[in-house]
């Protein structure tokens, strides 16, 4: 019997590569410019996925993995890294990947004008060429989140005669070393990659080409998956669940995703902090007490998402397991409000991104927030203007979130240390810039770890952000998709994915 | 007729540079940072001022619309912020895609609305001309979206007999292209069906009473003749300017069906570009739309002119 199944599945094996196979992936919207170096979006990373080997690779649990370089060593004093480099790879136009092309693209990233890589690098100071395939990269100071740094775009080699050539153009025909290249793009309706013959690893690739198709409504996206359109999906939203479910020709799978949602206050960013909310963290306390995270996951989510109050999901390693999400706690959240001279309870101003999902969201946090006597007035906004609002600090509070970090430095050092380049809400409190800057510079896990939970301490009683619920990305398939890894950072790997007939 | 022509192509020129001025000006009034949505996640001070100077933002809003004035003048009409991909050159994928829409949309209107509009004038007061108006009226009430989503899971996820949603050219697969386009362009067209039906039929009731039908018919002339022949030629000439204007309407229904549908054309891109403060994008689409609508009124004009000859003296 054992040995009737192998010879199918040899026959099958050997039949596959016959038929030119098209996978058909549909995102949730189009991807900006095609650069490595210059891109921005979520879907732009699906996309390089297939397009662009990095330095390093991410397994789910999120450990970092060999792709381009084989091996790497941490000097130590941790001021430089060595690196070894795989032979035998070639860019799509034929240019040899080696040691000079990372030096090459280490440089590009972090000297492009255009480039919005240049932070995630900032801790390299230089590089050094020490044979074909072996690289050194030169620190200015420790920097633990470097490697995780080479597993996103900062890590994307691109072919450097390519880049020369195209400059900041270099986006409308990108050349990689993915195990597909670029075919041709058409905004907002498609973007092909080809297969690449000599990828390094093109055993493990089992399609002739991959069909991008940025469709945006929810319903269309599944619509066509039913309908045989398309053979995969990412981002499912949570109400279609049950839908994709039942059919039995689609498949679900989910991974919770590496970001969070939440509240952002306004604490100390323009004359607005200076209210209640942004002066009396127990105020801000009291919110989180009047929430109840699960029941927003199951009523807003379906239950599909993962609850929160950290900036790490329950499932990371990460994750402070001496804070636990708090049972909601409605008659501490008046004896807060209370304590702070608002027994009459108190009104806070949230602005809301004017879409489906947070609008829903806060309306569902405004309901119990009011048993609690917050009375919450929401303000919708439209994205940009709510952005523009937030970063200038004419806000108090602001229903946002961050798409993730595989390092989790990039969760939290940005948003919460005094000079950092995303914390709007204008917290600042030494011993968390302490706990915070010394963590990025530790190479050991768990004295790493004793510094994010020091300052966790401090940010769970402060309360500049609350932390509601951490997304997951529900990617729906085709039956005939097999061999699909959901990862946490949301990505559509497509080594050993098949699609039988 | 030429002098006639020239005058209108005349008076157009300073209608366009006004549309320009007023989009460009209103999009700058418009809350919201572009480089700030263009930026992301990702915010590097240096790299937002960089890219602040590298598109102008910094200069006085005259200074801003000059420049592009005179980029547009020479062909150029910028890049999206985005993708950075030349204006022009998306303008010039998306136009054909919207055409076809606005097109196939139009022959459905049209192939629907004016029969529809004849007999129920022609059969006025009937159990027809009632059937005739409530369909009518549940064109107009229906809206697009929904009508859109229902099609795309009745005929293709229950019955899978056309494609879901998306575009394929012409140039590649005709049949396909056609069949991809037939749903939108029937609930686009379906609005407008209405719309025209109406008018036909108030057209068509006006000229059915006057005095040369009956001398028609009292002539012996055949119902066909007389209705087609004699009454509705006459009745054109509002339902010509009608279609003219609907074609603005093809352009703003074009936004919504596209996005429900996912058609990679002008809507969809004006939409997201908006979205994204793409100013270049939005200010390029605008134009070629203003242009387009001015156009479309101006061969209106000329159709009347050819279908009343009364009117070529003037």
């Amino acid at each position: 019997m054992k040995h009737l199944t192998l010879t199918t599945a040899l026959v099958a094996a050997m039949a596959m590569p016959a038929v030119a196979q098209d996978l058909r992936i549909a995102l949730q919207s189009d991807a900006d410019v095609l650069d490595p170096d210059q891109s921005r979006t979520f879907v732009g990373r699906i996309v390089y996925a297939s397009l662009c080997d990095k330095l390093v690779d991410i397994t789910p649990e999120l450990e970092i993995i060999p792709q381009l370089a084989t091996g790497w060593e941490v000097s130590e004093d941790g001021l430089s890294i060595a690196m070894d480099l795989r032979e035998g790879v070639v860019f799509h136009d034929g240019t040899p990947f080696n040691a000079e092309a990372v030096a090459a693209n280490i440089e590009r990233s972090k000297t492009l004008e255009e480039s919005r890589r240049k932070s995630e690098l900032a801790s390299i100071t230089s590089t050094e060429v020490t044979g074909d395939y072996a690289i050194t990269l030169n620190l200015a100071q420790p920097d633990a989140t470097v490697m995780a740094q080479l597993a996103d775009r900062a890590g994307m080699m691109v072919s450097p005669t390519a880049a020369a050539e195209a400059g900041a153009d270099f986006g409308l025909n990108p050349v990689c070393s993915g195990p597909f290249s670029f075919g041709e793009r058409v905004a907002q309706d498609r973007i092909v990659l080809e297969r690449f013959p000599d990828y390094w690893n093109a055993d493990a690739i089992n399609f002739d080409s991959v069909t991008f198709l940025p469709i945006p409504d929810t319903t269309v996206r599944l619509a066509n998956l039913q309908s045989g359109d398309i053979d995969m999906l990412e981002r499912l939203a949570p109400t279609d669940l049950a839908q994709a479910e039942a059919d039995p020709d689609i498949n679900v799978v989910s991974a919770v995703s590496l970001g969070y949602q939440g509240i952002t206050f306004n604490v100390g960013n323009g004359d607005n902090a200076s209210g209640p909310w942004g002066s009396d963290k127990r105020l801000r306390q009291a919110l989180s007490y009047a929430v109840d995270r699960e029941a927003i996951n199951q009523v807003v989510f379906e239950g599909a998402f993962a609850p929160g109050n950290q900036p790490f999901p329950p499932n990371s390693p990460w994750y402070d397991t001496s804070h636990p999400i708090e049972a909601r706690d409605v008659e501490k959240a008046k004896a807060l409000l209370a304590e702070a001279g608002y027994p009459d309870g108190i009104d806070l101003t949230v602005q809301v991104p004017n879409t489906t999902i947070p609008l829903a969201l806060m309306q569902v946090v405004q309901a119990m927030a009011g048993e609690a006597g917050i009375r919450i007035e929401i303000v919708s906004k439209e994205f940009a203007t709510l952005l523009a609002d937030q970063s200038a600090g004419d806000y108090f509070a602001s229903q946002i979130g961050w798409s993730g970090r595989v390092d989790p430095d990039g969760n939290i050092h940005q948003f919460t240390t005094t000079d950092g380049g995303i914390n709007d809400s204008g917290f600042s409190h030494p011993d968390v810039d302490a706990a915070l800057n010394a963590a990025r510079t530790m190479p050991d896990m768990a004295a790493r770890k004793a510094e994010y939970d020091k300052a966790r301490a401090i940010l769970i009683d402060e309360a500049p952000l609350v932390y509601l619920y951490h997304q997951s990305w529900i990617t729906a398939l085709d039956a005939s998709i097999e061999g699909f890894t959901p990862y946490p950072d949301g990505m559509i790997r497509l080594e050993g994915v098949t699609k039988s007939e | 007729m030429l002098a006639y022509f020239l005058r209108r192509v005349m008076i157009a020129i300073p209608t366009i540079i006004l549309i320009s001025m007023f989009v460009f000006s209103l999009q700058h009034l418009l809350p919201g940072d572009p480089l700030l949505v263009l930026a992301g996640e990702e915010r590097d001070p240096e790299t937002l001022e960089f890219l602040r100077e590298k598109y102008r933002l910094n200069d006085p809003i005259p200074v801003q619309y000059l420049a592009w004035v005179w980029n547009a003048l020479q062909g150029d009409l910028g890049t999206s912020f985005r993708t950075n991909q030349p204006v022009t050159e998306l303008i010039a994928e998306k136009l054909p895609v919207t055409l076809q829409l606005a097109i196939m949309s139009l022959i459905f209107a049209l192939a629907i609305g004016i029969p529809a509009g004849i007999i129920s004038a022609y059969k006025k007061g009937t159990v027809t001309d009632w059937a005739a108006n409530v369909v009518a009226l549940s064109g107009l009430s229906i809206p697009n979206f929904w009508l859109g989503i229902m099609l795309i899971l009745l005929v293709s996820v229950k019955w899978q007999l056309l494609p879901a949603s998306g575009y394929v050219p012409p140039g590649e697969d005709l049949w396909q292209s056609i069949r991809t386009m037939l749903m939108p362009a029937f609930v686009l067209g379906t609005a407008l069906a209405a719309t025209l039906m109406r008018h036909t039929r108030s057209s068509m009731l006006g000229v059915l009473t006057s005095d040369y039908v009956r001398t028609a018919r009292a002539k012996g002339l055949s119902e066909r003749v007389v209705v087609l022949k004699h009454a509705f030629r006459n009745a054109l000439t509002p339902i010509v300017t009608l279609t003219a204007l609907l074609f603005g309407e093809l352009v703003a229904g074009a936004v919504l069906t596209e996005q429900i549908f996912t058609i990679p054309g002008f809507g969809k891109l004006v939409v997201d570009a908006v979205f994204n403060r793409d100013y270049a994008v939005v200010q390029g689409i605008v134009l070629v739309t203003a242009v387009g609508f001015i156009v479309m009124n101006l061969l209106a004009d000329m159709a009347y002119m050819l279908l009343n000859p009364r009117l070529r003296e003037a």
